[in-house]
């Protein structure tokens, strides 16, 4: 209409909304949370969502990490349909987990399956921490301590990536048991001779950080991944001291003896690639003789 | 006397009653005996009834009632010879957990638990209860020394929790945690785990790891605090009423979701009345506990032990028609 076009106009722009401003839609371009600076998705993606500008290493969704990691095609899951159900009847949990369900594309919060990393076979679970923040309930135990068993049977290493706010609350001391649980297996896989190899990344707490993350043979961290037990607010609270910028970071706790070592993301590979190598029963065939 | 808990108000009112008219009888020369009879027979009514139907809530009270009865109380009354062993030989001496080696009516064993104090100094000395990385791995210690010499472990859990402190962190609470449960789910000999107050989530679990795994009536097991569930939950740590209900943490919602196997019946209204007595009832569990547990070899006891802890959760599967991929 004519009149439209001489509308007075709005004098204020309208301003983007709460959320917008910290996070650039999900799709074209991403916003580092470190550095705060505005790069394309895709070329982050490519670069292993390593930020190119500082280094900062986002969250790395479970496929997209087993995909870097294992050998084309070689990637077989399991139990890929297990589901959670609602133990304690907790009001509001199962509409959760479908609405996570739905956003993630995942079924749960961690991956498990068995492949092939530069040649060397082994059993995978990779945790993801956008289902219900990576925390472990009965779904997550099982499936870990399903795949230790399967990585027993066939004497694989077994590999994991830790993602996890810690113990889900909605299934109470169900998910408490899940610790001992997963960590009853791999008791049973160590006494058997198997190799275990945990990465830690952002963020590790809570049950995660208390059961199999830390049990490793092998214990690496991503760099500043989040890794602790209490909570930085609760330890705030009960100690009433300052805590240091890098409590609880990977840093910190290689400085206090709680990791073998922290691996950045673009040399992951190789890392573990030479580990699954010098694992290799007997070492190299024939060296002796020479 | 006996500190008197929130729901147990009306009781204390009817008590006071029967002892007024008892002392107005005694001065002024007036028979009293059927109105006091008739008082005490409600009050017996009315204990029955409030002991009979304790909300989760009240369990918690009294699960944490000052002068619940700690470990070394049912040390003291369950075992003879008690020597108590100290230090990680890495660090300290974490007193928030005691351990060492006594009989049992006879039979060598090492004996496990959380330790609070009794009083605002001894809680200070015991970090109420909350350990470091150190307890655990003194623990840990004693367990191994245990399997070492052919013990059986007996476990009691009495904790709000690992302490969640800067020290901690650095001394690796998680590892030191998580290496009990590893380590537990090992052991060749027997281990009785008995919950006598709070079972605090990782803190409590780190001493759980058991063949059998009982709780006192009153006692809780969660994997996190009421308080700090209705904080996380609801954003309000005043709802913890509410999450005691919502997040089964009593003796009878474990029993029923499979994670324990023996309710421990409690004195009327609650151990802290009758040590001795509630002493005596845990002796005749945990009794019949090592007997069937003797019988077994070391390999079954691991045995028993992994397939226990591996049937606890519950999970579905997805019809294969609405797979997400």
């Amino acid at each position: 209409m004519w009149k439209d076009l001489f509308a007075k106009k709005k004098k204020y722009a309208p301003l983007p909304s709460e959320q917008a401003r910290h996070e650039v839609p999900e799709g074209v371009m991403t916003k580092c949370p470190q550095c705060k600076k505005i790069m394309y998705t895709k070329e982050l993606i490519k670069n292993l969502r390593v930020c190119l500008s500082c280094g900062y290493h986002h969250p790395m969704p479970a496929r997209e990490r087993i995909a870097s990691l294992l050998d084309d095609g070689s990637f077989c899951e399991y139990d890929a349909d297990m589901i959670s159900v609602n133990p304690l009847g907790f009001p509001g949990y199962i509409e959760k987990l479908e609405e996570d369900r739905r956003k993630s594309g995942l079924n749960e919060a961690v991956v498990t399956g068995e492949g092939a990393l530069d040649g060397h076979p082994l059993v995978i679970a990779v945790m993801d921490s956008s289902f219900r923040m990576g925390s472990m309930g009965s779904v997550v135990g099982e499936k870990i301590a399903r795949a230790v068993e399967r990585a027993r049977e066939q004497q694989r290493p077994f590999l994991i990536f830790t993602a996890s706010g810690g113990a889900r609350m909605q299934e109470g001391v169900l998910s408490l048991m899940q610790m001992a649980k997963t960590s009853a297996a791999l008791k049973r896989f160590s006494n058997d001779g198997g190799l275990f190899i945990s990465v830690m990344t952002h963020p590790t707490t809570g049950g995660v950080s208390a059961s199999f993350a830390s049990l490793g043979d092998y214990n690496f961290a991503e760099p500043g991944a989040l890794i602790g037990f209490a909570g930085r607010r609760v330890i705030e609270q009960t100690v009433r001291e300052e805590l240091p910028d890098d409590f609880q970071t990977a840093e910190f706790l290689l400085k206090h003896g709680q990791l073998d070592a922290v691996i950045h993301r673009h040399e992951l590979k190789e890392t573990l690639a030479v580990v699954l190598d010098i694992h290799q029963k007997g070492g190299e065939e024939g060296w002796w003789r020479n | 006397m006996v500190a008197e808990l929130e729901f147990e108000k009306p009781l204390v009112e009817l008590r006071r009653k029967i002892q007024e008219l008892k002392e107005f009888m005694k001065t002024a020369d007036v028979d009293l005996s059927a109105e006091i009879e008739k008082l005490e027979a409600r009050l017996a009514k009315l204990e029955n009834e409030i002991y009979a139907n304790l909300t989760p809530w009240d369990r918690v009270q009294i699960a944490r009632h000052p002068q619940r009865p700690t470990t070394l109380d049912y040390i003291e009354r369950l075992f003879t010879n008690f020597l108590e062993c100290h230090g990680d030989r890495c660090f300290g001496d974490d007193e928030a957990i005691v351990g060492g080696i006594a009989k049992y009516d006879g039979l060598p064993v090492t004996v496990i638990g959380h330790q609070r104090g009794k009083d605002t100094k001894e809680n200070l000395r015991r970090n109420f209860g909350m350990p470091h990385p150190e307890g655990y791995r003194k623990a840990l210690r004693l367990m191994k020394q245990a399997e070492k010499f052919s013990r059986p472990i007996i476990c009691f859990i009495d904790t709000k929790g690992a302490y969640p402190g800067k020290a901690a962190e650095e001394r690796g609470q998680s590892e030191a945690i998580a290496r009990n449960l590893f380590e537990m789910a090992g052991l060749t000999v027997p281990v009785v785990c008995i919950v006598i107050g709070e079972g605090g989530s990782g803190g409590a679990l780190a001493l759980g790891v058991g063949n059998h795994i009982h709780m006192l009536e009153n006692s809780t097991y969660s994997v996190i605090s009421p308080e700090g569930a209705a904080a996380i939950l609801w954003k309000d740590a005043s709802l913890a009423q509410r999450a005691a209900e919502t997040m089964k943490i009593t003796a009878h919602d474990l029993k029923a979701l499979g994670v324990i196997d023996e309710i421990i019946p409690e004195v009327k209204g609650g151990a802290h009345r009758d040590v001795d007595e509630q002493a005596k009832r845990i002796d005749c569990v945990l009794r019949r506990s090592l007997k069937q547990l003797l019988a077994l070899d070391g390999e079954e006891l691991v045995r028993q032990r992994y397939e226990k802890f591996k049937q606890m959760g519950q999970v579905s599967f997805l019809p294969e028609t609405i797979r997400a991929r």
